[in-house]
């Protein structure tokens, strides 16, 4: 690669051809403000329209600046960050783009987190010289995002998110200059729009347009009613995650904390959405060798391959991009659903609880689980299997709200019988998680032999799409992972063109898998971060005494008690489900 | 190229109508700037164009005389702009529409000294930081004319009057009380009965009533009405 020279703010530089400016100053500790621009590295997501102009420097010899993020170095070329001209211009974009911005940081959802509101306090706004008309949109609530555009800034990075990464297409501007705005087609609002609630755009947004529907306050009510049994359950990638809203380094977990946080909130019984994860792999790895055993069989009706099922942005996706497929992933339910259906069945009964005076909330690192748990098909006489899903974020803020001092709380173990997992359920928090756990298991139950090491290494990693083939006795399978429904969309296509030689795919929704789900601390485009997260996630694998779910003993409890077998007739009726073609839902009537 | 201005405007194309007088030329479509009788012996080049604060850009040229008010042409042209930017950079997006704000409160005679400095501010930011060629030039009528006809926005802003007689806010038709012969003509021509006065005596408009709209001024036989 050729190298080239240049100097910014009098200090030289070497840098790679093709170098940004951006890029070249933060390799010598110059932080150019940035706002619009973003990239994942690694993983391949970038944004950088060059759109927000708050990067621009002057570059000698150019008539006007130059945005830093999509601007190359050149050899020679003799760059200022922070001269008069560049800070003045900086600072009347800024204030320019607040001109356009309701004044309501008190209140915003992303106060404190908003990359806007840094910005400002960064460059020492204090007033907003140009006053005019504000742009005004109607709030647009969807069951898990709320879109509010007058504090859209036009990043576009939601949009990159939407089209390009996960090709959803549910997001892109329209309109024109000061009217432009991102919004699904027609501006319609987002539920009836191709939109998987996956939660992505609100991950990236810098500012307050895209949030979650909160649902703390209807988790306080219920925690508030002494006629009501609450029931939590954790799902395995917020204890990887939750403690950076108290400060503590990325990739800390606080699977104990968290525990005892959850107590100290009122919760009744402190479950783990980990047990169902584990009961997911009984259900799901005896469908993945079902259908394989039949296939090998020679029966031509079997699907192959088995798709997981876990993911609910994942599952709207295909019932609205893919219908006529909708057999082809497990019919086994999320692991969210499998927690609720057996909390309000097998656990209410045990406790003698009507099901009616049970509450189940789950803490998701994902937006879609709450689209997921308003799901008809979910509900029993109207009532919901799983009451309310709140994300890690909101979780950070009910200990916050309830004046608990989160780093001084000593670590609890979760209740049982419904808080009893494996390793195996743990490592569903990151992309490959799932289909290595199912590997664990079904390799066992294949073969009849015991793994000599429960590490599939092969499967793991963030690369976009991996693929990977595992010796069973002879038996190659081959096993596809993608994450971003991007790379998921890929897979499937191949899969509709029969040009597939898997046998089993997992798919995830977000980049990373639910450890960069959207409900998860704002990483604000570091990468490291998500990297920590899965590190971690892996740590608590190893950290378990079992790690095999068909191991845990209370999932083989509860199949003795309870369900039977896997894929038995109670399996059946309360851990799986059937999809829906959704591709006619979308309505053009606002 | 190379044909001086001056040829071009009062030579090829015949002059300024009526005989009145030439104020400014402006080139380039929306985005050019607006030059002035200092300009109109320089020959047509795309440099001179640059330097004089204009542009060639479509090659066409607009020529105001002394009815046109500048501040009034910079918002018009602005209005090409706001109604062309695509909304993707924050500058144009935003940036235009404020100026076009700021220019209708100086029209409308609510304009400050600290608005001509916004204009001037924002207009170089917009120039120097707006992603394409629109909103690199969008600013260029509001800074030529502020450069070339500085004193028309003190008018403006100062005296809270319009020179060329055209923002309508600024200015007042006035009965001069001398001249009036009573003739009533421009009473019964006013849409708003803002003018009150007996027969065969001086009449007098209403100011907080006027609208503006020329009537009275177009029905006086004896020129009792001016504009002010």
């Amino acid at each position: 690669m050729e190298l080239i020279k240049l100097t910014i703010d009098n200090k030289t530089v070497e840098v790679e051809n093709g170098t940004t400016i951006l890029k070249a100053a933060r390799q010598i500790g110059i932080d150019i403000p940035t706002l619009c621009y973003f990239d994942l590295g690694d993983m391949h997501i970038e944004n950088k329209p060059g759109g927000c102009r708050v990067c621009v420097v002057e570059v000698e010899g150019r008539r006007n600046l130059a945005p830093a993020c999509a601007t190359d170095c050149t050899s020679g070329m003799i760059v200022y960050t922070h001269s008069l001209r560049v800070i003045n211009a900086r600072r009347t974009v800024v204030e320019l783009m607040l001109s356009d911005h309701p004044a309501d940081c008190l209140i915003c959802a992303k106060s404190g987190n908003c990359e806007l509101q840094d910005l400002a306090h960064r460059l020492g706004i204090r007033d907003i010289p140009y006053q005019g008309e504000k742009s005004t949109y109607r709030k647009d609530t969807s069951p898990a995002i709320i879109r509010d555009v007058d504090k859209c800034i036009m990043c576009r990075r939601c949009e990159m998110m939407c089209n390009t990464i996960q090709t959803v297409g549910a997001l892109s501007a329209v309109n024109r200059g000061f009217s432009a705005v991102v919004a699904p087609a027609f501006e319609m609002n987002l539920e009836k729009s191709v939109c998987t609630y996956c939660g992505q755009c609100v991950s990236v947004c810098p500012t307050g347009a895209l949030t979650e529907v909160d649902h703390t306050r209807k988790v306080i009510s219920a925690l508030t009613d002494p006629t009501k049994t609450v029931v939590v359950q954790t799902a395995p990638a917020v204890r990887a995650a939750l403690g950076e809203e108290f400060g503590l380094e990325p990739g800390t977990l606080v699977t104990g904390k968290m525990a005892a946080a959850l107590r100290l909130l009122g919760f009744n019984y402190v479950f783990d959405t980990d047990f169902a994860a584990d009961l997911t792999i009984m259900e799901e790895g005896t469908e993945l060798l079902d259908r394989l055993t039949r296939f090998l069989e020679g029966d031509k009706s079997v699907k192959l391959p088995i798709l997981t099922s876990c993911c609910p942005g994942w599952v709207k996706f295909f019932e609205t991009n893919f219908p006529e497929m909708k057999d082809v992933p497990s019919s086994a339910k999320s692991p969210q659903q499998m927690f609720g259906a057996i909390a309000k069945s097998y656990f209410a009964d045990k406790i003698k609880v009507d099901r009616k005076d049970m509450v189940v909330v789950s803490v998701m690192p994902c937006l879609a689980k709450k689209f997921e748990c308003e799901r008809p098909e979910f509900k029993t006489d109207g009532d919901p299997d799983v009451n309310y899903s709140i994300s890690t974020r909101e979780l950070a803020n009910l200990i916050k709200q309830a004046n608990i001092d989160f780093m001084s709380l000593p670590d609890e173990d979760f209740d049982s019988p419904l808080g009893e997992s494996t390793g195996a359920a743990v490592i569903f928090g990151t992309t490959g998680g799932v289909i290595e756990a199912a590997v664990r298991t079904a390799y066992e139950v294949y073969t009849g032999k015991t793994l000599d090491k429960v590490d599939f290494t092969q499967l793991r990693g963030l690369e976009g799409m991996r693929e990977a083939t595992i010796d069973f006795n002879g038996l190659p399978l081959h096993i596809g992972i993608a994450h971003g429904l991007g790379h998921a969309r890929q897979l499937l296509e191949d899969v509709r063109a029969g040009k597939s030689t898997f046998h089993a795919i997992e798919i995830m929704a977000c980049p990373g898998g639910c450890i960069g789900g959207g409900g998860q601390p704002f990483h604000h485009g570091h990468e490291s971060i998500l990297k920590a997260r899965q590190k971690a996630i892996y740590q608590e694998d190893i950290n378990k005494p079992l790690r095999k779910s068909h191991e845990n003993p209370d999932i083989i409890k509860l199949y003795e008690e309870f369900l039977g077998k896997p894929l038995g007739e109670k399996s059946h009726h309360l851990l799986h489900t059937h999809y829906f073609d959704r591709s006619q839902e979308i309505f053009l009537d606002k | 190229m190379g044909t001086t201005l001056r040829e071009v405007i009062f030579e090829i194309g015949g002059g300024i109508k009526d005989g009145k007088k030439f104020k400014a030329v402006q080139t380039g479509g929306p985005s050019g700037g607006c030059l002035t009788s200092k300009h109109l012996d320089m020959p047509i080049t795309y440099e001179n164009l640059v330097a004089s604060g204009s542009m060639m850009g479509s090659g066409g040229m607009i020529v105001m005389d002394e009815d046109d008010c500048m501040v009034k042409i910079a918002r018009f042209y602005l209005d090409f702009t706001v109604e062309e930017s695509c909304g993707k950079c924050t500058p144009c997006r935003v940036g235009n529409k404020r100026l076009a704000e700021i220019l209708d409160e100086i029209i409308k005679g609510n304009g400050t000294m600290e608005d001509i400095e916004k204009l001037r501010n924002l207009g170089n930011v917009i120039k120097d930081t707006a992603l394409c060629g629109l909103g690199q030039t969008s600013p260029n009528p509001i800074l030529s004319t502020l450069d070339n006809f500085y004193d028309e926005y003190l008018a403006h802003v100062v005296d809270k009057k319009c020179p060329a007689g055209q923002c309508k806010s600024l200015l007042k038709y006035v009965i001069d009380p001398e001249t009036c012969v009573g003739c009533t003509a421009c009473a019964r021509n006013c849409p708003v009965n803002a003018i009150s006065g007996e027969r065969k005596m001086a009449h007098l408009i209403d100011q907080s009533v006027c609208i503006k709209c020329g009537a009275c001024y177009e029905k006086c036989k004896f020129d009792a009405i001016s504009i002010q």
